[in-house]
């Protein structure tokens, strides 16, 4: 092969003699920024504009797709659409049904709280971020959302879609924002089983059709089939929330806990739209002060605060 | 007179722009596995050809972008393209000496390296991924290094 020449260099090898010192100084470089990365909140600023560089590329990257959805929504047929339609009808009407029933209850609850001189909860605000088509990591749960602090979005913050628990922001930009999944194998939420109350936390296992609730004792009251809901805990997801469905229950005599596994109410695998949360967690209420963690902890923070495989 | 060329700088940012980008291109899972190292490869490239325009700064900055685009601890990759980068330049003229296949075969090793610090520094900040198949994409790097080699080597312009 010829011998390479740049401009400028007398020999193929500039600066040879301190290669290594170079190297060692953009490595310390590098450990240092990820020492101090890992601490958190020291290079929010330079996270944030980091983000804000990479927007515009991943908006790039996310065209073509978004372009062929547009393609695909425009050409749609009438038949489809006339079929579409009806069963949004159909669907709105029970939805409408179940609606006025919910209030009913929702007056009297209000009434119910009133006599117990609680605080009523703070009423939720959500708004829409769409699914940015990015991938991050195939190993990793996160997406990004294209919403970020322009629009108020703030770290730690609960998002949901139209089923269930989606997860929550990790990283925020200006324009976009990161979400950790539930299904992300450092993510866990406290949950409750909506049939019994049974508090435990639910981890996630890098798989979106599966969330793991290693913390069961063998006796613990739970089967296939129970709905787990978000208990509130931690301070960080607001209470009532469909999470998942236990799929599997293992009670294995030679273990302590049993092996339970569930499947996520929330499309994580194929969402393009969620919705970013905003409440105001009731500390006042019930909610144990040890459990009540301060927003920004991160969940292994939220959920070291909570006794593994905690019961009513 | 083919004894010096030269490797345009534009060559530089276009070719690492559709490298980043096309790490992040959202792929079908099975191909999302086995997606190569595309910007590493292109570091790679430009250490072995280039060691003044793509030097161990560029590796840096090249590691930085991909950290905030993947959202991982900030200095992850950019620490270990420094140390791929620091090896190719370090035997950059005995590399050039190498057929494709052997070139391929130090490129797989380098590859290799690169995971293990990834895999190395994912277990510190307390995010392991044991999975085996992220070594997958070490053998579809080295496989991809012929192509792109060549495909790279077109561009060089003679002086």
């Amino acid at each position: 092969m010829a011998v390479l020449r740049e401009p400028g260099s007398r020999y193929a090898a500039p600066r040879a003699h301190t290669l290594g010192l170079r190297a060692i100084v953009l490595g310390l470089v590098a450990i240092g920024l990820m020492v101090v990365d890992h601490r958190e909140q020291h290079l929010r600023v330079l996270r944030e504009g980091l983000a804000a560089a990479a927007y515009p590329f991943q908006v790039l990257v996310h065209s073509p797709v978004a372009g062929w959805e547009w393609l695909t929504s425009n050409f749609a047929t009438r038949d489809a659409l006339l079929e579409q339609n009806a069963r949004l009808k159909a669907e709105q009407q029970r939805s409408d049904l179940r609606l006025l029933r919910l209030e009913a209850i929702e007056q009297e609850n209000l009434r119910l709280r009133r006599m117990l001189n609680a605080v009523p909860p703070a009423a939720d605000r959500v708004m829409l971020a769409r699914v940015l088509r990015v991938d991050l990591d195939p190993f990793r749960q996160r997406v990004i959302v294209d919403q970020g602090t322009r629009a108020g979005v703030s770290k730690a913050q609960p998002v949901i879609d139209a089923t269930g628990v989606f997860g929550q922001v990790t990283n925020v930009g200006p324009y976009s924002a990161e979400v950790i999944l539930l299904s992300d194998t450092a993510h866990a939420i406290p949950v409750q089983v909506s049939r019994n109350g049974l508090r435990t936390i639910a981890v996630g296992t890098g798989d979106p059709l599966r969330l793991s609730l290693p913390y069961l004792p063998r006796n613990a009251d739970v089967k296939p089939g129970d709905e787990l809901l978000s208990s509130g805990l931690g301070g960080i997801f607001p209470a009532g929330y469909p999470v998942a469905r236990v799929t599997k229950v293992e009670r294995d005599p030679s273990r302590p806990l049993a092996i339970v596994d569930a499947a996520p109410a929330a499309a994580l695998d194929r969402a393009n739209e969620v919705l970013l949360v905003w409440y105001s967690p009731p500390a006042a209420l019930g909610a144990p002060k040890a459990a009540a963690a301060p927003s920004g902890t991160t969940p292994a923070q939220a959920t070291a605060a909570i006794p593994p495989g905690a019961s009513p | 007179m083919n004894a010096e060329r030269t490797a345009p700088r534009p060559l530089l940012y276009a070719s690492s722009l559709v490298a980043l980008l096309l790490s992040v291109l959202p792929l079908p899972q099975w191909l999302a596995w086995i997606r190569p190292d595309f910007l590493l490869l292109v570091v790679v490239w430009f250490a072995l050809m280039a060691p003044r325009a793509g030097g161990l700064l560029f590796a840096f900055l090249a590691g930085l972008a991909l950290d905030a685009f993947r959202g991982v601890v900030l200095g992850q990759h950019a620490l270990a393209f420094v140390v791929v980068a620091y090896l190719v330049h370090r035997f950059h003229l005995r590399m050039r000496m190498f057929t494709l296949f052997q070139q391929s075969l130090f490129v797989l090793a380098l590859l290799w390296l690169y995971q293990f610090l990834l895999f190395w520094i994912d277990g510190v900040t307390g995010h392991p991924v044991t999975d085996w198949m992220r070594w997958l994409p070490v053998l579809t790097g080295a496989m991809l290094w012929p192509v792109l080699a060549g495909f790279m080597g077109r561009f060089l312009s003679r002086a």
